[in-house]
């Protein structure tokens, strides 16, 4: 007879993936040292560890670049988003007429509109933060949209039933209904603001002061210092994976006590 | 033995249409009201239907025969396409008012997930800006009517199916309706809990004087509950007939197995067969009831 698997310890679901990187890392190390492999093709993990400890000035402060221009970026992606998606649930009308363009927004290379948008915006924070927008912006207005839309008609019914107004019906049934579906948009969108910000700053490509982590990857590549481009790429990799760690928590946070998708992962 | 009516209790059976003797306008009168859909559909053919005060009214039909379109109508959720409907004699603008509530319970429970028992409960005081202290007792009051005192700070995931759809009645309840309409309320209930919750919705109906239209397509639920039900057949959905159930209330297991239980029964199914063209269905007739 067929048991039913017993459930998972769920201590392993943060043991598990750390196993699985140390033993990658300890191969990778070993067959680094065992073929005498130079650094400047593949690096060692030892070896990008020491970089970004000796180069860590250089490098935490380009960190801090990009993802100061990451989050701001998903700031704005989420408050136009929200509003873009408000608006777009007022009237049939409105969605019908705008969609298109927002996804025309979406389907549009970043890479294909970055260089337009630098040289348009005069400031390049504020067009990097724009490039990142506008990566960022499509999961949370479409994610978003169809949360506002998909609300029980019986609790509808029962709003009408009694009296509720156009306010009281967005802010105590579509507001909360949509919650869940805002939540998976975050999520994508979230690192979608990454990749924004790393890619334009690539298009820009701008040094000296304000210089993030895809501008250090281009030198270190041109220079061949394949050690630190590799600890840069790491740094952006643990970013990305804060990032969705973060909206994941704030998704548990709002939605914990009552939603299917955060109870089962009880 | 002789049939047993029920057990002796005081004073006269609860006649619920009594009010009516003095003349106040019915509940809800529908006049020649039909619905199309914009898609053409005839869901509704001309249909006159009185509700009276404090009638226990069943829409009775099979899927599709327009009953929920009918209890949609009287709700004011959806306007019929001709005829006219009026509420206490007057338009749907003047319900709301005290001694003019109307209130539903719907399908599935359709609580809100995201909060709690008792802010669900409280949610049309809440929607109508009403006095905090005045809705703490009310929503208390509602959800000890309805055996849930205990389960105020429950989150409706927390309740059986048979629990959501008691708080779905005390939500129902809260504002104190005069006219309770319920949409197939148990359909998605286990055949016990469903005959618990249909003998406490009687005790309900007697104790706060409501009148009740319940849609159902449960034969045996309509005998057991209603002082009258309307049978209707469809394409398109119509009234076809309408058999008083002159049975005292509270009625017991023991009127379930009352031939007269049976007789009734049978006789709704007839009414539902001729409509939809056909021979009763075997189930519709419950042999086992004459046993008694």
């Amino acid at each position: 007879m067929k048991r039913r698997r017993a459930p998972l310890d769920p201590r392993w679901g943060y043991l598990a993936p750390v196993i699985v990187a140390l033993v990658v890392l300890a191969g990778w190390q070993a067959a680094c040292v065992a073929w005498d492999v130079p650094a400047w093709l593949v690096p060692s993990p030892l070896v990008v560890a020491q970089t970004m400890l000796a180069d860590r000035a250089l490098l935490f402060a380009s960190l801090g670049v990009t993802l100061s221009i990451a989050l701001t970026a998903l700031a704005v992606a989420v408050v136009l988003g929200v509003a873009i998606a408000l608006l777009f649930v007022q009237s049939r009308w409105i969605e019908t007429a705008l969609t298109p363009y927002v996804v025309l927004l979406q389907v549009t290379p970043i890479v294909a509109i970055a260089p337009l948008i630098i040289i348009w915006v005069k400031d390049t924070r504020t067009a990097l933060v724009l490039c990142a927008v506008v990566v960022a912006i499509f999961p949370i207005v479409s994610d978003t949209t169809l949360g506002l839309r998909s609300v029980d008609p019986r609790l509808l019914d029962l709003f009408r039933m009694n009296r509720a107004t156009r306010w009281q019906v967005l802010t105590r049934l579509r507001i909360p209904s949509a919650l869940p579906y805002f939540f998976g948009g975050l999520r994508i969108a979230s690192g979608l603001a990454l990749i924004g910000a790393v890619v334009a700053e690539f298009v820009a490509g701008t040094g000296g002061q304000g210089a993030g982590l895809a501008y250090q990857i281009l030198m270190a590549g041109i220079q061949l210092n394949i050690p630190r481009l590799f600890a840069a790429l790491v740094l952006i990799t643990l970013a990305g994976v804060a990032f969705y760690s973060v909206t994941l928590l704030l998704s548990h946070l709002a939605l914990g006590h009552w939603h299917e998708s955060e109870l089962g992962a009880r | 033995m002789e049939p047993h009516r029920g057990p002796p209790r005081e004073g006269p059976p609860l006649s619920r249409a009594r009010h009516d003797a003095a003349g106040e306008a019915p509940a809800v009168s529908v006049e020649h009201a039909t619905k199309t859909w914009p898609n053409g559909t005839q869901a509704l053919a001309a249909v006159d239907l009185t509700v009276r005060r404090g009638e226990f009214l069943t829409l009775l039909g099979p899927s599709g025969c327009g009953k929920s379109t009918l209890l949609h109508l009287i709700a004011g959720l959806i306007e019929p396409s001709s005829g006219s409907l009026a509420w206490w004699g007057k338009g749907f603008e003047a319900t709301g008012e005290p001694g003019r509530r109307l209130a539903m319970v719907f399908q599935a429970p359709t609580l809100m997930p995201w909060a709690r028992v008792d802010a669900n409960v409280r949610l049309p005081l809440s929607l109508a800006h009403g006095d905090t202290a005045d809705a703490d007792r009310a929503v208390a009051d509602a959800l000890s009517l309805v055996g849930l005192a205990d389960c105020a700070r429950h989150w409706p995931r927390e309740l059986s199916g048979g629990m959501q759809m008691r708080a779905s009645i005390a939500r129902a309840l809260v504002t104190h309706p005069d006219l309770l309409l319920m949409d197939e309320p148990f359909g998605a209930l286990d055949e016990f809990t469903r005959q618990r919750l249909d003998a406490e919705l009687v005790s309900l109906w007697m104790a706060r004087a409501l009148t009740i239209v319940f849609v159902t397509h449960s034969i045996h639920e309509a005998v057991f509950l209603s002082t009258r039900v309307a049978v209707m057949g469809p394409r398109p959905g119509r009234l076809i007939d309408e058999i008083a159930i002159d049975e005292p209330h509270p009625r017991d297991e023991s009127f379930r197995l009352s031939t007269r239980f049976a007789a009734t029964a049978q006789r709704l199914s007839a009414a539902i067969a001729r409509a939809c063209g056909g021979e009763p269905a075997a189930h519709d007739a419950p042999v086992r009831a004459s046993a008694s």
